[in-house]
């Protein structure tokens, strides 16, 4: 039986010691779709794709991943939860004593009992998908960082999970490549019949792929809707995002004293 | 004043034990993860194969200098008293019982067990770990299990080695520069040395090393900041811990084992 949502996310408060990262959140992930999950840096993306992966664990509320919570699970239960997962690292996490086919191949060695003759032709269509199919035998050390990239999101769907998490998939990434790893995400998505929650800062690839998009800002949803919804929303902290302006709801500078106050030209109070 | 100082002294005793209490978890964790390696020896060879071979030269070339040493100070000393023929029986007890596990030890923390530190604590800051437990894989089990395995069975091999060639060592310098009588060197050796009490204790001794050495480097680099500095902190503490385990260690085991 599909799960209606896969992933749902109720009134879920999280902080680091005294410091505040999500306060009452609420989210859903649907079947079948993709979703993008945007907001500044530090606003706590990352922080959700940890809780929905059972890394870190909330102080208040339920992070529920196919109809289990989260935080009740024991090791082992988290660990065959994850293997219906699949997560494609900021910066690739690439096994760099491995080749690139030994790291597509990887979760397939560790999971399954596959002969060697299937486990080579699952690895060569997955790199075959990600358009590296020729640089099987390389070593990460030897391919660009967009390679390292796209060689991760092989590894991270060679199990056909129903649930595929990207942690900031377009940053660093040549147009080119950011444009293959889009139209990669989006096809994988509707072939796999998975679920895909996309944490990025990119307006523009992002919105041409995702079906909802969800804005985080301190700790909180402040937007959400479609990308079309979100394109002709007034709020001022969506247009700040969507139009990539300096300043707004999102402040340029750190807080703190101002330049006036620094510079002498206004005394302290 | 007095109040302060006794609070820092109390959090750092604090902080003792809990590090303590926490190794203590991540070493019972590690042997539990043990089983699966035993399905999977090609894992635990591969890394005896990196460990073991890597040190290899560096284990040699020490034992032989230190048998060459060993072979010039004990002539000098034994001669004083008129027993230089037993120059072959002190080489080989000095190496088997106390030098072989202790300086193979030694430059194990210094050579693989950096060198297992700096990869742990770098997979740990490239997130490789995090990975594998995303994708319900047991970084415990799957790098750490296979690497303590190797690790323990490494170091008394390497022992071996570098006793038996600082006893080439001695020879070469006993025999072949001073003139001790070849015959007598070997055959003092042979009538000296016990299988069981000196060459078996000093296996004991380097297994034991080999399991705290290698456990003090893994354990230190999983729990590395995943910064730059964090992993040569924790690469310094592995020098620095492993080498004073050892020594306290080799105390301990010298009074149980030799102890009349």
């Amino acid at each position: 039986m599909t799960l209606l949502n896969p992933v749902e996310i109720h009134d879920v408060h999280f902080s680091y010691g005294d410091r505040p990262i999500l306060s009452g959140l609420d989210m859903v992930f649907p079947a079948g779709k993709v979703i993008g999950v945007m907001g500044g840096s530090g606003s706590g993306k990352t922080t959700i794709l940890r809780l929905i992966g059972g890394q870190l664990r909330a102080s208040q509320g339920e992070v529920k991943v196919f109809d289990q919570d989260v935080s009740q699970l024991s090791g082992t239960d988290l660990y065959q939860l994850r293997r219906r997962m699949g997560m494609l690292f900021q910066q690739g996490a690439l096994f760099t004593d491995l080749s690139v086919f030994e790291n597509v191949a990887f979760p397939l060695r560790e999971n399954t009992d596959l002969p060697e003759e299937l486990i080579r032709n699952l690895v060569l269509l997955k790199l075959h998908a990600v358009g590296l199919r020729n640089a099987a035998h390389l070593k990460p050390a030897e391919i660009s960082g967009g390679m390292a990239r796209r060689v991760a999101l092989a590894r991270a769907v060679i199990l056909d999970p129903q649930l595929i998490m990207y942690d900031e998939p377009f940053a660093g990434l040549d147009p080119i490549s950011m444009g293959v790893a889009a139209n990669v995400i989006r096809r994988l998505n509707d072939a796999l019949g998975s679920t895909s929650i996309l944490v990025t800062h990119d307006v523009h690839e992002s919105f041409s792929i995702v079906d909802y998009v969800y804005f985080l800002s301190n700790g909180k949803i402040v937007a959400q809707g479609t990308p079309a919804e979100m394109r002709a929303s007034d709020d001022p902290f969506v247009r700040q995002f969507v139009h990539a302006q300096p300043d707004g709801p999102v402040p340029f500078h750190y807080p703190g004293r101002t330049l006036e106050q620094d510079f002498v030209l206004e005394q302290d109070a | 004043m007095i109040g302060n100082l006794l609070a820092r002294l109390g959090g750092s005793i604090r902080t003792f034990l809990s590090d303590l209490g926490f190794a203590a978890r991540t070493f019972f964790m590690l042997l539990r993860a043990s089983g699966g390696v035993l399905g999977r020896l090609r894992l635990v060879s591969d890394q005896v194969f990196f460990i073991g071979n890597h040190s290899l030269v560096i284990i040699a070339v020490s034992g032989l200098f230190v048998g060459f040493v060993l072979g010039l100070q004990g002539y000098y000393t034994l001669s004083t008293y008129g027993s230089e023929q037993a120059l072959g029986l002190m080489v080989a007890l000095s190496l088997t019982r106390e030098l072989g596990p202790v300086i193979t030890a030694l430059l194990f923390a210094g050579r693989a067990g950096t060198s297992l530190t700096a990869e742990i604590g770098l997979m740990k800051a490239g997130e490789q770990l995090v990975a594998m437990e995303l994708m319900g894989v047991d970084p415990v089990a799957r790098v750490l299990a296979p690497r303590f395995w190797a690790g323990v069975i490494a170091m008394p091999l390497l022992a071996g080695i570098f006793s038996a060639v600082g006893v080439l060592g001695g020879y070469f310098v006993g025999v072949h520069l001073i003139g001790v009588d070849a015959g007598t060197f070997w055959s003092q050796m042979q009538d000296g040395v016990d299988v069981w009490n000196d060459i078996g204790n000093g296996f004991i001794k380097s297994v034991v090393f080999g399991i705290a050495v290698t456990f003090i480097a893994l354990y230190q680099g999983y729990q590395a900041r995943a910064t730059p500095e964090g992993v040569a902190r924790a690469t310094t503490r592995t020098v620095v811990i492993g080498s004073l385990t050892v020594l306290g260690l080799d105390f301990l085991l010298t009074a149980l084992m030799f102890s009349k």
